[in-house]
């Protein structure tokens, strides 16, 4: 086989047949496990971890009952971030891409969830006893698709108002209430068909813990699958607001961070890093373009021996005389 | 002429053989090394290795009372604070052992195989531990799970691994990754017995190889020959 | 629960630079990996005699 001219080779490194002394390498295994092992208990004992507990859907309406329902609006219209994601979730939009590279399209809806349906109709249509709400239902489900459209954007348009309003610290207007006794949220708006009541029904269910369940036993008794419910949520602001206290948005190098004060995920500094400068930074293909960036230098790293300039960088910067000052020191004086 | 058949040789033998061709016993637990082993770097990887193990340890722990354990009790929490350190002590000992490697040119004299199984493993263990993050069952792993879910997503990694399948991503955690993990870092520990640790640059010529009369070069399998 | 000797549960500060932002705590690591770094390399590494001369 013959070797490529033109292809960088390594400087040859001759096998040692130089001296040896003895060295206990399962002794050493033996006591670095012990010193990591105490280590780890001193940390503990010093710093503990972190263990905020999670929010619920029950929570969230609770606390926030416009924000749930301002979302549960979008859900409904098929408006939501979770609606118009596209692929695994859906085919509303095509998702993000780098040049011709559609990646997120081409591996398709593999959890496949309408959020109108399986966020809304579906958990309401499990409320017994409420003959109004079911007829409600009966009625959406029965009109067109442009009317079922226009009645939740109708009801969501108003509550949009009111949250940018709040986002904006601006006082916000009188069409959104929320009744200090009752939690009823009224929102005050024409031509949203039986949308109010639906909405009703749904704060109700969520309030009493009973929407946490149906989301995730949607398909069966026994689930691990918590994708509905954290998609919902995800919808609204609870988590990001919680998240933003903790420092853990992508704008605050989030992804490196840990709940609390705790030292978090430093491995992450360059993955993270691309997220904080242009072009990533505004544009809506962020996470493709970020992922292809971070494969071709994880690439790179792993094909460090192979890359001209990177391999013989060590050479040229010579902290190696540094590591290895004992053995070109005896060696000198023999030479 | 006829010839007699060679006889058959069975695959035990042929992978004994193969298995103690690379590796004798003496080159698989050596108890002397060269001479220029004489730098306290040379012990990140084996405390990277001994951080891995009591991950696996205190994971193991966890995994006896199940996921929701460390939630209710204190020994759970205790256990699930050794398991966070540890994993915070592996990352800390295995880039501090890259940068060791990487200025050494560990990858020199054959050696680019070593080098190639540390970096997978490195790039292994991080959705390593983002399944472990994910699998956490608080505020942190919904979180971290719906802001993940984005990246793999947009990449199409998001249609088989979804990181809020809470099944799915204990499963990858617990068996599949750290499986992955331990097979990489023994191929890669083999790698390093099979090769010996990277030899120093060399300075210039005269320097480049130790032939000093006071230390004899050991057998080719490499045993010092002292009497217990 | 068996309570830390230091209580960590508190929002972080952070460190900001131009458009660099990270926790104390990860800053802390970071730091301390560096200085660790610069010890294995030159603090001094026994068994120099045995290594220099046969030990018996």
């Amino acid at each position: 086989m013959t070797r490529l001219s033109w292809w960088p080779r390594e400087r040859e490194t001759a096998e040692w047949s130089g001296g040896y002394a003895p060295y206990d390498l399962v002794k050493e295994l033996f006591i670095a496990v012990g010193v990591v092992a105490l280590l780890s208990v001193l940390l503990t004992v010093l710093f503990s971890s972190p263990d905020d507990r999670p929010s619920t859907v029950a929570q969230w309406s609770r606390g926030q009952p416009v924000d749930f329902i301002a979302a549960a609006a979008k859900e409904l219209a098929g408006t939501s971030n979770t609606a118009t994601y596209g692929p695994p979730y859906n085919h509303n939009s095509d998702g993000q891409h780098a040049a011709f590279l559609y990646p997120q399209k081409w591996l398709g809806v593999s959890h496949p969830i309408n959020t109108a349906n399986d966020f809304v109709i579906a958990p309401l249509r499990t409320v017994p006893d409420n003959p109004t709400l079911q007829s409600a239902i009966a009625q959406f489900e029965a009109a067109p698709e442009k009317t079922k459209m226009a009645w939740a954007e109708a009801f969501a348009k108003p509550l949009e108002q009111y949250e940018a309003a709040l986002e904006e610290n601006k006082a916000p207007g009188k069409d959104v209430s929320v009744d200090p006794t009752t939690g009823a949220v009224t929102v005050k708006a024409s031509r949203t068909g039986p949308v109010p009541i639906m909405m009703s029904g749904l704060l109700d269910l969520a309030k009493s813990g009973g929407l946490d369940g149906s989301l995730l036993t949607s398909r069966q008794f026994f689930q691990t699958d918590y994708t509905k419910p954290l998609l919902f949520m995800s919808d609204g602001g609870l988590l990001a607001q919680r998240a933003e206290a903790q420092h853990l948005l992508g704008d605050q190098w989030g992804m490196m961070n840990e709940t609390g004060s705790y030292p978090g995920q430093t491995w992450l500094w360059l993955y993270t890093v691309w997220y904080q400068v242009e072009p990533f930074k505004t544009s809506e293909n962020a996470d493709i373009l970020v992922m292809l960036v971070m494969g071709v230098l994880s690439l790179a790293f792993i094909c460090i021996p192979f890359i001209p300039g990177v391999r013989s960088l060590p050479r040229r910067i010579p902290i190696y005389r540094l590591i290895w000052r004992e053995h070109y020191r005896e060696h000198q004086a023999e030479a | 002429m006829s010839f007699a058949p060679a006889p058959k040789r069975s695959w035990t033998t042929r992978s004994r053989e193969i298995a103690v061709g690379a590796l004798p016993p003496e080159k698989l637990l050596p108890d002397s090394q060269p001479t220029y082993v004489a730098s306290w770097i040379y012990v990140f990887g084996v405390a990277s290795i001994a951080a891995l193990m009591v991950i696996i340890g205190s994971g193991a722990i966890l995994s006896l009372k199940g996921p929701a354990w460390w939630h209710f009790t204190g020994v759970g929490h205790f256990f699930n604070s050794i398991h966070l350190w540890s994993v915070e002590l592996f990352f800390f000992f295995v880039v501090i052992h890259l940068w060791g490697k990487y200025w050494m040119a560990a990858w020199r004299g054959g050696r680019s195989r070593v080098w190639i199984t540390g970096a997978i493993t490195f790039l292994v263990a991080v959705p390593a531990a983002l399944t472990g993050y994910v699998s956490q069952q608080n505020f942190d792993a919904q979180w971290i799970a719906t802001q993940a879910k984005d990246g793999l997503n947009s990449v199409g990694v998001g249609a088989f691994f979804n990181v809020t399948n809470f099944g799915q991503m204990y499963s990858y955690h617990v068996l599949l990754l750290p499986v992955a993990v331990v097979a990489l870092v023994a191929a890669h520990v083999l790698l390093v017995r099979k090769h010996g640790v990277v030899p120093p640059f060399e300075l210039d010529k005269k320097v480049a190889v130790a032939v000093s009369t006071s230390q004899a070069a050991p057998p080719a399998t490499g045993v010092q020959g002292e009497s217990p | 629960m068996l309570a830390a000797i230091f209580n960590l549960n508190h929002p972080s500060h952070l460190v900001h630079w131009h458009f660099f932002q990270m926790s104390v705590a990860n800053i802390v690591v970071i730091a301390v990996m560096f200085v660790v770094f610069a010890l294995a390399i030159t603090l001094p590494f026994p068994g120099a005699a045995r290594r220099r001369g046969k030990g018996s």
